[in-house]
């Protein structure tokens, strides 16, 4: 059973490392994610924006989307693990008579 | 400064005093630093996730060099709780503001300008820095409650 789950996983990752030989070269300035919006925010964003770090602007202002909903993300997973693990110290039992 | 001496005066077995005196010289800056990220986010590599880290690192590192009750006298759990509530609110208070009160579109600053004439494009860059300020502050308080709670097993007590 576990060799048939040690293939399993060995397949997949092949499957999936051979489809990444379809990638265009990284940083290749002619692929489809670099020739549309790419151009646009280097060109546009600090004009639109005037914040010199494009970065921070994409991150803010285009995807502010985005970002909110990462901080969303954190701030539940931080909301339950402070709503399930908190509790009152324990305290000396109290006589009830 | 006078909790910290008064804290070294009873010293507690296996707590070293060089790393404490360092860490106690260390954390204002480590603060400082983190403001610094959040706010110059515009033109450096920085903003609100990694200020806010850096300034969460800071109680964690209180808690660790000293105790958990030591770090949370400079910041206490209401006020912790109070803070992360705040930045949540403030990302998501701007951005339903730009859309339901000034008529701009969900999380399009320039619509503000109404609010305060800055220009539309002033507040786009005004409006990253309110919100990176959020994200900052809740940041901060999820790293410093996660380690507290996480640390201390839920009791908010000496911790590690």
């Amino acid at each position: 059973m576990k060799a048939l789950a040690l293939l399993t996983a060995l397949a997949t990752g092949a499957i999936l490392l051979y489809g990444t030989m379809d990638f265009p070269a990284f940083g290749d300035p002619q692929s489809p994610a670099a020739t549309h919006l790419s151009a646009y925010f280097i060109e546009e964003a600090v004009r639109e924006t005037h914040v010199p770090n494009l970065v921070t602007a994409v991150l803010g202002d285009y995807r502010g989307y985005d970002t909110m909903f990462e901080t969303v993300v954190i701030y539940c997973a931080g909301l339950a693990v402070v709503s399930v693990l908190r509790k009152k110290k324990s305290r000396a039992p109290e006589n009830k008579s | 400064m006078r909790l910290l001496q008064d804290q070294i005066a009873k010293q507690k077995l296996g707590e070293s005093l060089i790393i404490q005196t360092a860490v106690r010289i260390l954390v204002p800056f480590i603060q400082l630093f983190g403001l610094y990220v959040i706010v110059h986010g515009h033109y450096s590599p920085g903003g609100g996730f990694q200020g806010g880290v850096i300034l969460g690192a800071s109680f964690v590192l209180l808690a660790l060099a000293y105790d958990q009750k030591f770090s949370m006298k400079y910041m206490s759990e209401k006020a912790n709780n109070m803070l992360g509530n705040a930045g949540a609110l403030i990302f998501t208070g701007t951005a339903t503001l730009c859309a339901i009160c000034y008529g701009g579109m969900f999380l399009d600053y320039s619509a503000l300008d109404k609010l305060i004439p800055l220009g539309p494009i002033g507040w786009r860059s005004f409006g990253i820095f309110v919100v990176e300020v959020g994200v900052g502050l809740a940041v901060m308080s999820i790293m410093a409650s996660l380690f507290w709670v996480l640390g201390s097993n839920g009791e908010m007590d000496e911790g590690l």
